[in-house]
């Protein structure tokens, strides 16, 4: 046990941590706005792009991945595109589990945060736009802090479920050590090899980490909802 | 000055309306906006504060806010708004909301020193009470000068006491700031002693325009006191009939004959009034 805790490849858990460090950065920056807007709008459209912000949670993965796989490949035409243009390959590399991971994590991040923007007093936004804000501004100063632990909750749900994904990962990146050789890619090559001996310590540190992430988040909000109080 | 010539189709809860209000309020005037629910009041101060979009012209002091071309944004209007349920940004201490409006720290200071907050500018917002809250949410309208200071409900929901004190520090500001001011109230004492004129709402039109005194006082003619309530019941008692009438919060009882009792339908508002506290002689 000790002896396999020594020679210890952390690769993988590296791996698996970057790759949802980055697909975190990304979504929050880009899954903001759309849940902003979507807590905002009164426009019809507004059921049908919820409904496909959700599809990746009903969607099994394998399908969602097969999609990906094929719209990242060299036959589809974006593939296409970013082979002849910049000569990027998107199939089987880090960056191709990137993009696939801000699909399949995207509604983990827009959905806590459009409930986060959606329980704000709306009063509240509209004298923040009164005393000559913007929208940009109000979200910044007035909307994200006080919606705290829909912000964490977003965040670190999107980081975890980014951590824990198994089947896109397999099917846009496959399993090339130190590229697309994930933590939950590399337990699943143990069992396959029959070494659970390895496979244990990979995946109970994995249950390790992932109990102390969201004990920690589930401490803050606690903290959080006795000092701000509701929102009303 | 400002002008306001407004249109706008509401969709409320007892049918389609058409709220259409047109208003002049000189400078410095504190107007009382008053009417049942529903008549479009707060629909009013939300569209001269570019929060709702409406057809018609609003012009202040000359610039036009909204004519049939453009509308300017709430951002770019310099309003000062109180809401009945404050709003105030719990995140930000009572000293930080009115700072994040405008960051000029002698106005902040003064503000808090007339509503006697100073004690409490470092608090969350969460830890005051109601009355305190709406005190930070009076001062933070006032944070950015407005052109135009508008109220909705701002003391319903505080006790009378609290209500009181409220209306004296929003008479002070009133008085030193000259800001001109539009708020919507029921409260007859609180119109009385603020505004210098009431316009009444009913289903979106103007109703009624003039000093407090003239359209809050009751009586007429040669009324000598004039109470409006609500007609509980009608109980038949040996020959006569009597009528028990709620009039703010208490229950009192008239005398009808039986004419009257069948003309009056249980649940109507009604007014009570007497002349004859002193007799009167004909020849």
């Amino acid at each position: 046990m000790i002896e396999i805790l020594q020679t210890l490849d952390l690769t993988p858990f590296i791996l698996s941590f970057k790759l949802a460090g980055l697909t975190t950065i990304i979504l929050f920056i880009l899954g903001m706005p759309l849940a902003w807007y979507l807590s905002q709008t009164k426009s019809k459209s507004k059921p049908v792009l919820e409904a496909i912000t959700a599809l990746p949670i009903v969607l099994p993965p394998s399908v969602l991945g097969f999609y990906i796989l094929w719209a990242l490949s060299i036959n589809s035409p974006i593939g296409a595109f970013f082979e002849e243009t910049f000569g990027v390959k998107l199939v089987f590399n880090f960056t191709g589990l990137v993009i696939a991971s801000c699909f399949y994590s995207l509604p983990f991040m827009v959905q806590p945060l459009q409930s986060g923007f959606e329980s704000i007093n709306k009063n509240m936004l509209e004298a923040s736009y009164i005393s000559g804000k913007s929208k940009f501004k109000t979200i910044i100063k007035v909307a994200l802090p006080n919606i705290k632990p829909a912000v964490i909750t977003a965040v670190i749900v999107t980081f975890a479920h980014t951590v824990g994904e198994f089947g896109v990962v397999l099917m846009v990146g496959g399993s090339i050590p130190g590229e697309t050789k994930v933590a939950s890619v590399a337990i699943y090559e143990f069992v396959e090899i029959m070494d659970y001996e390895s496979a244990h310590v990979y995946s109970g540190i994995m249950v390790s980490i992932s109990f102390v992430v969201l004990l920690s988040v589930y401490i803050f909000n606690a903290k959080h909802n006795k000092k701000i109080g509701s929102f009303s | 000055m400002i002008k306001i010539d407004i249109n706008k189709k509401l969709h409320g809860a007892s049918g389609d309306m058409n709220l259409s209000v047109s208003l002049s309020v000189k400078d410095n005037e504190f107007v009382a906006l008053s009417g049942k629910s529903g008549s479009g009041k707060t629909t009013l101060l939300r569209i001269l504060a570019g929060l709702e979009e409406s057809d018609g012209v609003i012009e202040v002091d000359g610039e036009v806010w909204q004519n049939s071309k453009r509308s300017l944004s709430p951002q770019k209007r310099r309003i000062g708004f109180v809401f009945q349920d404050y709003a105030l940004f719990p995140n930000m201490s009572v000293l930080e909301n009115l700072l994040y409006v405008v960051k000029d720290r002698n106005l902040a200071e003064r503000l808090l020193e007339i509503t006697e907050l100073r004690e409490l500018r470092n608090r969350l917002p969460n830890t005051l009470s109601g009355g305190q809250k709406q005190r930070v949410s009076l001062c933070r309208a006032m944070m950015n000068r407005p052109k135009l200071l508008l109220m909705d409900e701002p003391l319903s929901a505080l006790d009378s006491e609290m209500r009181m004190k409220l209306q004296r520090e929003i008479k002070v500001l009133h008085e030193e700031f000259g800001t001109t001011t539009i708020m919507v109230s029921h409260d007859a004492s609180e119109i009385y002693r603020l505004a210098s004129r009431v316009v009444v709402l009913d289903v979106g039109k103007v109703i009624n325009d003039g000093t407090p005194k003239d359209v809050l006082l009751k009586t007429s003619g040669s009324q000598k006191f004039s109470f409006e309530g609500e007609l509980l019941d009608i109980v038949k008692v040996d020959v006569i009939y009597i009528a028990i009438i709620s009039i703010a919060q208490q229950l009192v009882e008239v005398v009808v004959s039986s004419e009257e009792s069948k003309q009056l339908i249980i649940g109507q508002k009604v007014s009570v009034s007497t002349k004859a506290f002193t007799p009167i002689i004909n020849q």
